[in-house]
């Protein structure tokens, strides 16, 4: 017998059972990365291969954002010139990423962790600090 | 194993049933306008003076300086000093309502997380010594500090600035000429500030030397000069004075930043001489250094611009209410009754919130209130659940007689108030912490930790 649980309803009613932080990895100066450390509260609920493959795409990701290139240093000096006033009108590369990475996001929530009972937290509303899997009571097993 | 289908609603997508911005209950001292779209520092300090000291001299250079010199040389005088003069005040408004990289304080459930990973000792009444995490960036050991009113360890090159209290990323220095903290995100801003207004007052000191010798020229002595344009007299030399002075300053200032920007330091790094080879016998070099001029010049200047991290304009959902924004309660009391509902729904955080409440009650009170009174407050942990709020309305009644924040008591209160927060060893940077506020000194940034 299949239910069906819409995820509103699940964190109206389930309980947080815990959550679990991945800390920032500083290993390579103050760039974005977080640590690609498998928690072991999530042993039983996700497979490690699918975890690290999220914080490494987003750490990907986090790169790309904050990468020196040729566009990066246009972007600066044209807004060097005109006094910033350019960042009143144009969205910024760093800006541009970080829906890309909302989206990703979402995406992985809806595919991977809404199902196994997880939830992830975009990073930039914990101010980048962390990234925050809460981990939802799962009663559809019946306990 | 059942097998269940999720329906998907957006995870994330929460209407704001209240529209409370996140502004209002934001902690911090800055003050937040225009939806979130402007923030000073509490303290907005001689940025006034700043501004009209500017806008006199440029001011008195147009009016007549300007005339003078169209006359005699070129109509490009007021041009390039009408250009220089935007270019300065824009990077200086910019520089002082920009988020200088503020970072948000940890949720209580992140606090807790990092308290568990660090020692253990049991006991909730005593403050452990100052933490620190040592960490590996390019092959350096470096130290991370926690940061006891963020409740967080410190990202590299992050600094707490007590007056903005605040921890603000790449800390730079907090600047009271411009009101605000340099950081990460307004660094190049300031340094464009500081490189035109160089620009500026020696332009202006030029052409007014220039004024005053090419009227000595028509045959009179530099004194009758002046004296002959008896309406200009007081007031170019006025002009020459405050040009004089910060010409000095200013250069100065400029080339100190100009050295930090080639060799990626901040103010606060080399003062304490955090990468300096005097210290220790091992490789103590910068580790963030590009170790070439021209790339590190890119990166502080040009690099990606990062976004505001504390999320001004968003509106709070209703039930994210979270204690640490509570802590401003003390300082808006409407927000009170409202919280108190909130925290009445997350029954099994509430251990944890009085916890906080209870360390930011202590650490935010004047010192000036008796001690009794906020050791009459047992450390929460000893109460029963349904004491939670009394610590909180204990708080309100006793909000209202605090005056408002002494910024060099804030230090002594985090020392002294309660002996269950107290620091077993007090950290000497906080005792360094010194109030340069309305100092007319040159270079106007304050050492912090």
């Amino acid at each position: 017998m299949a239910e069906t649980h819409s995820l509103q309803d699940m964190r109206q009613q389930a309980a947080i059972a815990a959550k679990v932080f991945i800390q920032r990895d500083y290993t390579n100066g103050t760039v974005c990365q977080f640590q690609t450390k498998f928690p072991s509260e999530l042993e039983t609920r996700i497979d490690k291969q699918q975890f690290e493959e999220t914080v490494r795409t987003l750490n990907n990701l986090y790169a790309e954002a904050e990468k020196l290139g040729s566009q990066s240093y246009l972007e600066g000096c044209l807004a060097c010139l005109t006094a910033y006033t350019i960042f009143l009108c144009m969205e910024t590369h760093y800006e541009k990423v970080l829906k890309k990475i909302a989206k990703y996001i979402q995406e992985q929530n809806d595919k991977i962790y809404a199902p196994r009972g997880l939830l992830l937290t975009d990073p930039i509303e914990r101010g980048l600090r962390v990234i925050e899997i809460t981990i939802f009571e799962d009663r559809s097993l019946g306990r | 194993m059942k097998n269940c289908e999720y329906q998907q609603i957006d995870p994330l997508g929460t209407c704001p049933e209240a529209a409370e911005g996140k502004w209002d209950v934001f902690p911090g001292k800055e003050q937040i306008y225009c939806d979130g779209r402007i923030i000073l520092a509490r303290q907005s300090g001689v940025l006034p003076l700043t501004l009209g000291l500017i806008v006199v001299t440029s001011g008195l250079f147009f009016a007549f300086d300007c005339p003078f010199l169209v006359d005699h040389l070129t109509v490009f005088i007021p041009v390039i000093g009408g250009a220089l003069f935007v270019f300065v005040v824009i990077s200086l408004l910019q520089t002082s309502f920009t988020d200088p990289g503020i970072l948000p304080r940890a949720t209580p459930e992140e606090a807790a997380d990092i308290e568990k990973q660090i020692d253990t000792s049991g006991s909730s009444t005593y403050r452990p010594p100052p933490r620190t995490k040592e960490i590996l960036i390019n092959q350096q050991v470096v130290k991370l500090k926690y940061c006891f009113t963020c409740k967080m360890f410190r990202p590299p090159r992050t600094s707490h600035c007590s007056l903005c209290d605040n921890c603000v990323e790449r800390f730079d220095h907090h600047c009271p000429w411009v009101g605000n903290c340099v950081g990460k995100r307004n660094y190049r801003f300031f340094y464009s500030f500081i490189i035109s207004l160089s620009f500026l007052t020696s332009f202006i000191f030029g052409c007014v030397i220039t004024h005053l010798t090419l009227r000595s020229q028509a045959g009179k002595s530099l004194v009758q000069a002046i004296q002959q344009s008896l309406d200009y007299s007081l007031l170019t030399v006025v002009e020459l004075v405050i040009c004089f002075f910060s010409i000095w300053s200013i250069l100065g200032l400029s080339g100190f930043h100009t050295y930090l920007v080639a060799s990626n330091l901040t103010t606060n790094e080399d003062i304490k001489g955090s990468w300096s080879s005097k210290r220790g016998t091992e490789d103590t070099g910068n580790p963030y250094t590009y170790n070439s001029i021209i790339t590190n010049c890119c990166v502080t200047l040009c690099g990606p611009m990062p976004p505001s991290l504390i999320d001004r304009r968003g509106f709070l959902p209703p039930d994210e209410v979270t204690p640490a924004a509570s802590a401003s309660e003390i300082e808006l009391p409407p927000f009170t009754a409202k919280n108190d509902m909130h925290m009445c729904t997350q029954s099994t955080k509430d251990m944890l919130e009085r916890v906080v409440h209870s360390y930011d009650i202590h650490g935010l009170c004047h010192p000036g209130t008796p001690k009794t009174t906020p050791l009459g407050q047992e450390p929460p942990s000893t109460e029963p659940p349904s004491q939670g709020f009394s610590v909180h309305q204990a708080c309100q009644s006793m909000a209202s007689p605090c005056p408002p924040f002494s910024r060099s008591s804030k230090s002594a209160s985090l020392h002294s108030i309660n002996p269950a927060f107290r620091l077993a060893s007090p950290s000497p940077s906080l005792s360094r912490t010194t109030l340069i506020l309305g100092d007319a000194s040159d270079v106007g940034f304050i050492p912090l930790p």
